[in-house]
Parts: C-alpha cells; structure tokens; sequence
C-alpha cells in the first residue's frame, strides 16, 4: 500500500487526517525531516497552525519538497496547507513554497471569522480529486484567511462566505483544499480517496 | 447557499461512559462514547461537543482514551470540555483528536488562560463556554436587556451553575472575544433542563455583538426552538441533548423540520 507523509509543524491535531487517509487507503507516517519525506509516495500538509510557524518549519525541507513535488509525487494541502502553496499571507510574516503565484488575504469584516461550518462547494472545471462529488456538496470550513491564485485556471471550486473564494485548487499533482475533507463526513472520505487513486498511478 | 446552521448533539461523560443523551431503543449501545458518537455522525449531526464531568486523578487518562477512539471512528468535528483548566490539559484533548477545546469556569477565574490557548493552537480551537443566569436587579454597570419579563442582565455563572460570579455575561463575552475566543457556547442556566425553549435574548444579545460563532444551548425541547434560536436568536449553531433521547425527535426529523422552515441545513 502507498504511503502519504504527514508534515509536522508541530502544533495539535493529526490524528483525524491520519485515520481518514487511512480510510482512504493510504498507511501514514508523520515526518518533520527532509529523510522523511524523501521516502514518500504522497505527501499531505495539514491545516492546523499558523503561516509563520509553518513556513519556518517548512523552511528547512523546502528543496527536498519541491524536488518530490517536481517529480510527480503527489502533494495535498488542506486549509494552511494549501495556503502555504501560495507566496505570502496577510496572516503573518513568512514565505510559502511558492508553487503558484498569489497571496493568502483575510475574509471580509461584514460576516463572522473564523468562518467555521459546514458551507457548499461550486464546482467550476472538473477535476480527478472530485470524482463523484456533485455541486454544492456540503463540505467542512474552520478558517480565517483564503488564496487569491493569480493563475485562475488552477481553481477548481469555490465557496460563498461573504465573497466568492477560491475552496479547491488543483495542478498536474498538486491539490489543495481549503476545507477539511478529514472532518467532511463520507464525502470528505471520497475526495481523500480519490486523492489516494492519484498516488496507485 | 449560505454558511448551514450546525446541529450540535451533546454528550456529559463521565468515567469514559456517556451518562446522558441516552438512547435507551437501544441499551447495548447506551454509554459507550465511541458507538454514540458513531451513531450521531451517522444520523447527520453536524457537528459533537463532550462535556467531561469526572472528578477524579485518573481524568487524563480516561479522556485520552475515549477522545483518540471518537477521532478514529467519525470524521465530523468534535469539541471536548469540562475541567480544561490550561495549556497542557487542552494539549492532551487536542492531541488525541479533539477538534476544539472548551473552556468556562477556569477562563472566568483565569482570562489570560484563553490567549494563552489561542497563541498555541490558533483561536478556532478554543471555545469559550459561558453559563448565564437572568438577572432583574437593575444596575448601572450592567448590560439591560429588554425581555417579555421585563429588563434583566445575564450574571455569569460558573462551576456547573453552582457560583453566581456577578459578571455580566455579554461584558465576558466580548473581553473574551478580544483575548481570543474563536467560538462561544452560550447556555442558560435558566433553561437548561426545562425543555421550554432557548433563552433567545440571551442568545441573540451575544450574538449580534461579537464577530465569531455562537452555540446556543440550554432548553431545547422540540424542533420549534432550534427553529426559534436560529431565526430570533440569530444562533450560528445550536446544541441539544435531552431532545435526542428516546428518538422522540431523531438528528434527521430535526433537520427535516429545519429545512422545510427555510432553514439553512447541510444535507
């Protein structure tokens, strides 16, 4: 069976995002060193932290990632981690891995934040990390900030919470989900496995 | 569509055994953390809070296990209270699956406690849980709020409902807010229990004035007051226990009702 890499910033819970890859037919280890994730067959950066402490940890395996990640493994990034695919983020000072162009910016004052729920996804290109999940599934959101892409084509879903933001991206095998499909009841269990047909290739 | 409104069923746990929100159709299940949780996930809860009441040195251990069981079983968020009184005892819920923290009498005595939470897992984890109580002595350092039974303020209180703290309610609110609150779960002590309904300018006070989700709790008898605290109480979620006993009013008949009112309900 493929293994997933689980990246450690070091802060709260992994243990849902591991049981549900799991689930999804993946075994998992979680790493924090580049020796780690150089075994990987999939990698999966978790949604639980901060920008800044994130991207400083993040810091010290950024080669080795990007070198994984160019070489057709596949990465999903989950809330912060799909923020880190971006450059920047209003949320603190630090650099993401820069694998597309934007920025990460606050959601608007005029509706409560963190937006933390179940919302719905509009799917706008059909992707293979949504095989089977219809528009407007009801997916789960806990977060404060949202990615602004600068390449549109890259978006995959959107979401409504006070402005349409960007929910989903995706590019050749990089996936990012700003929702937790962990937390996302059988449908998050689908994408997760989906996700996991994309590492058996 | 906008953001559902969450149904939230409750679970008091005590010893590792769930002691209420029994479902006695069927006594096999009844008390086991985990297939109650599974249960719920499966009805379609949105969403679980676990208020842990046991008082005894072994709690940690006990909580570690049944909190990592409930995370490896369902795959909805879940909340853990009840005697969280710092960082370390919110890092083992956290740890073993919790999605979010909650904490009351221990932030009411020490409000520094809710920052400190926030800075190290991020404030959407922590939920600040608030136990009010009306109050009709006027007075001028308080919030007033106008109610059928004329003008009250809400008095914090703490240790179960057992200590009236003489906080205003909507005051702590909004100081919590600032210190980090990510969420707050509101819950009347004058409702709690009585089946009669939430308390909805309770509620709707807190709600209107601060910028994070609020949770109503405390009353909840038929379908009609969720219905109630999300339209008048302007409730981002509302939480029940006794509601659900007996499957006299099932998760799915309750979100039924909800959704053929108009309200927003995850499907």
């Amino acid at each position: 069976m493929p293994n997933a890499v689980i990246f450690d910033y070091g802060v709260g819970n992994l243990l849902s995002l591991k049981t549900a890859l799991e689930k999804a037919g993946l075994t998992t280890i979680i790493g924090t060193a580049a020796k780690d994730l150089a075994k990987a067959d999939a990698i999966a950066l978790p949604g639980v932290g901060s920008f800044t402490a994130a991207a400083s940890k993040l810091g010290a395996v950024k080669e080795t990632l990007q070198a994984k990640v160019n070489g057709g493994t596949p990465l999903l990034g989950i809330c912060l981690g799909l923020q880190l695919f971006f450059e920047s983020s209003e949320e603190g000072p630090g650099e993401g891995l820069a694998f597309f162009e934007g920025r990460n910016v606050q959601l608007p004052s005029t509706v409560k934040v963190p937006h933390m729920g179940w919302n719905t996804l509009n799917i706008v290109q059909a992707n293979e990390l949504f095989d089977g999940v219809a528009e407007g599934t009801y997916v789960y959101f806990v977060h404060s900030l949202y990615p602004v892409p600068k390449d549109k084509s890259i978006i995959i879903t959107t979401t409504e919470y006070g402005t349409t933001f960007t929910s989903a991206v995706a590019s050749r095998n990089i996936y990012g989900t700003q929702f937790h499909p962990e937390k996302s009841g059988d449908m998050g269990i689908r994408i997760l496995k989906n996700f996991a047909r994309t590492v058996k290739r | 569509m906008p953001l559902a409104k969450r149904i939230i069923p409750c679970l008091d746990v005590d010893h590792g055994k769930v002691v209420k929100c029994i479902n006695f159709l069927n006594p096999k299940q009844a008390g086991d953390p985990v297939e109650m949780a599974q249960r719920y996930s499966d009805d379609g809860a949105d969403e679980l809070v676990f208020l842990d009441i046991t008082a005894s040195h072994e709690k940690r251990d006990i909580m570690r296990k049944y909190v990592e069981g409930v995370a490896r079983a369902i795959n909805i968020p879940f909340t853990v209270g009840g005697g969280i009184r710092n960082v370390s005892d919110a890092r083992l819920v956290l740890c073993s699956g919790a999605d979010k923290v909650s904490v009351n009498t221990a932030a009411v005595e020490n409000p520094k406690l809710i920052t400190e939470l926030a800075d190290v897992f991020g404030r959407q984890c922590v939920v600040t849980a608030i136990d009010a109580k009306r109050n009709r002595t006027p007075s001028e350092d308080k919030i007033m709020v106008g109610t059928a039974e004329g003008k009250v303020w809400f008095e914090v209180v703490t240790y179960g409902g057992r200590k009236p703290t003489g906080k205003d309610a909507i005051a702590w609110a909004l100081e919590a807010e600032r210190l980090g609150a990510g969420e707050f779960l509101v819950t009347s002590m004058d409702r709690d229990g009585t089946k009669d309904g939430y308390d909805i300018e309770l509620t709707r006070t807190i709600s209107e004035r601060v910028n994070v989700p609020v949770i109503a709790s405390g009353g909840a008898g038929i379908p009609k007051h969720l219905f109630d605290v999300f339209t008048e109480g302007k409730a981002d979620a509302a939480l029940a226990a006794s509601i659900f006993h007996y499957n006299q009013y099932p998760v799915p008949v309750v979100k039924d009702y909800l959704r053929k009112m108009g309200v927003t309900i995850r499907t």
